[in-house]
């Protein structure tokens, strides 16, 4: 790579070992993906975690004295001392997790805790260049917002944020945002729960690639493209999508291919999605806990959640949960909608996600969640997939039939 | 029936060197759904479910899932001594570099032939990422 001279710096340790720890991580990706020259960055996404990966890394910037250079906002850890209220979390976990959300906020990052910082805390611009890690974060930047990001992950995203650069490649590239396989979508995709399994189903059938949709007739939601983009870029490697006429990058599928034609052609049906929600279903009958917000819940979906409880108690063998952002369960709670879940019996927590090993309570445990990434890691005993209603059906019977 | 061996060459990304038995996944790899005690792929459906990634020399053609899952999974492995000892892929990807940095695990693409049809499952595999060679000896099992 060819750095400038304030980038030799940095690599020779002139700004600190942090900072030199974050360029060396830039540039063995830019030297691996054969990058010539970094570009500037306006603003990354670091998808921390409260695990072991996460804290070697923050922490060995933290600890040389870096700072971010540009806004980074911070994913999901989790609070210890609000879970130690519900029991004890292992202590050897607990300093993990206390230790990496210390060390993001030495490093000065947002700390937003939230895996959709693109819809409040740290929004890019139309062809901005960004280091977003996050799974539903990459793509959904890329093509539903339209500023370029690799599909990055927390520690190169942090480097980046540090750094004020990122190597220029991959998606940084127009020749690189080439549609590579065309979807044929004859499924009805009724609701948010059916992008989510054609967001499972694309992503497992392609692996690795840049899908174009076509057949989709009515504009999708925010919280539809972000179920999207979660699990294409989870159940394989989606970091962009187009949908011509509601994605803003290429009007026609065409420009969307860049002229070139498509590796494969795949056909997408109700049956294919009826499957793919078969595939996931491990349990049925009784349930204990229902766990919401993965992604996490944006405030529509909070309020829909508040909506499907009114009037309605919680069975008293079931724990009912909402994950969201501290920005989001704050006008919730203005709106009412966190008392109204209470009153159900429910609870709406911020700052962490299904993901965190917080959870760990439940490992044993039967639960039911509208987002297959909960099932797909398998921290729990069984986990039920279905959407919001369907869970909030079985949260007040106590079972799923 | 003879041993043979051939040498290819390939493109280093993350340096070291690193030898041991194949294992062949025409799947992407997610490190997390692996036992990190004991290196044993517990993805459902995988076809890799229930083999041990420790030590081997890892052939799959890309990463998957979430960037958070990935890297922790890989690094979990590696504290643990239960890392893969080198890495040959065919797509490469950011997460899949990050995590063989952190994990410090030796990582190469581009080799000059399709790595499916040179490296089976069981062949011993040397990677020498500083040199840019992979050295391929075909398992012949015993009749």
């Amino acid at each position: 790579m060819n750095l400038t001279r304030e980038e030799e710096k940095m690599l020779n340790g002139e700004f600190g070992q942090g900072t030199q720890s974050a360029i060396e991580l830039l540039v063995a990706i830019g030297d691996a993906y054969d990058a010539e020259q970094m570009i500037p960055i306006t603003r990354a996404h670091a998808a921390s975690s409260g695990q072991e990966g996460d804290l070697y890394f923050v922490e060995l910037l933290a600890n040389g004295g870096a700072k971010c250079r540009v806004p980074t906002s911070t994913n999901p850890v989790y609070d210890i001392k609000f879970f130690h209220k519900l029991y004890k979390v292992p202590s050897y976990e607990a300093e993990v997790a206390q230790r990496v959300m210390e060390a993001y906020k030495r490093v000065g990052a947002i700390l937003s805790w939230s895996c959709i910082p693109y819809l409040s805390e740290n929004i890019p611009l139309f062809g901005e260049a960004v280091a977003f890690s996050e799974s539903s974060a990459t793509p959904y930047v890329n093509s539903v917002i339209g500023a370029t990001t690799n599909r990055e992950a927390a520690q190169s995203a942090l480097a980046a944020g540090v750094v004020g650069k990122t190597p220029k490649y991959g998606l940084h590239i127009k020749e690189n945002r080439k549609g590579t396989v065309l979807i044929k979508v004859e499924a009805a995709l009724k609701d948010s729960f059916d992008y989510t399994l054609l967001g499972q189903f694309i992503g497992k059938r392609i692996g690795f690639g840049i899908p174009v949709l076509i057949g989709i007739m009515r504009r999708p939601s925010t919280e539809e493209l972000i179920n999207f983009c979660a699990m294409s870029n989870t159940s394989g490697a989606v970091p962009m999508f187009y949908i011509p006429g509601f994605t803003v990058e290429a009007q026609t599928v065409k420009e969307a291919f860049q002229g070139d034609k498509p590796n494969d052609k795949i056909i997408v049906t109700d049956a294919e999605l009826k499957r793919m929600w078969d595939e996931l279903q491990t349990a049925s009958g009784k349930i204990d806990f229902v766990m919401l917000g993965c992604p996490h819940y944006t405030l529509k979906q909070v309020a829909e959640a508040a909506k499907l409880l009114e009037r309605k108690k919680i069975h008293r063998g079931v724990s009912f949960w909402i994950c969201t952002s501290a920005t989001t369960k704050t006008l919730a709670k203005i709106m009412g909608y966190v008392d109204a879940i209470e009153n159900a019996g429910g609870s709406v927590v911020i700052d962490t996600c299904i993901d965190e090993p917080c959870w760990s309570m439940y490992k044993d445990k039967v639960g039911m969640t509208d987002s297959p990434k909960c099932a797909y890691y398998r921290r729990f005993k069984d986990v039920v997939v279905a959407g919001l209603e369907d869970c909030v059906e079985a949260a007040v019977k106590g079972k799923y039939e | 029936m003879k041993n043979e061996e051939i040498r290819l060459k390939c493109h280093k990304i993350v340096g070291g060197y690193g030898e041991g038995k194949a294992l062949v996944s025409h799947e992407p790899i997610c490190f997390y759904l692996t036992d990190p005690k004991t290196g044993i792929v517990r993805e459902k459906d995988h076809e890799l479910l229930g083999k041990n990634l420790a030590n081997t020399v890892l052939v799959f053609p890309s990463g998957k899932a979430s960037s958070v899952v990935q890297i922790d999974g890989l690094f979990k492995l590696a504290s643990h001594n239960l890392a893969p000892s080198a890495m040959i892929v065919k797509d490469i990807e950011t997460v899949l570099i990050v995590s063989a940095v952190i994990a410090k695990v030796p990582l190469v693409d581009r080799l000059e032939k399709d790595p499916f049809q040179v490296i089976h499952t069981g062949d011993r595999v040397k990677v020498d990422a500083e040199k840019g060679t992979v050295t391929v000896r075909s398992y012949v099992p015993q009749s």
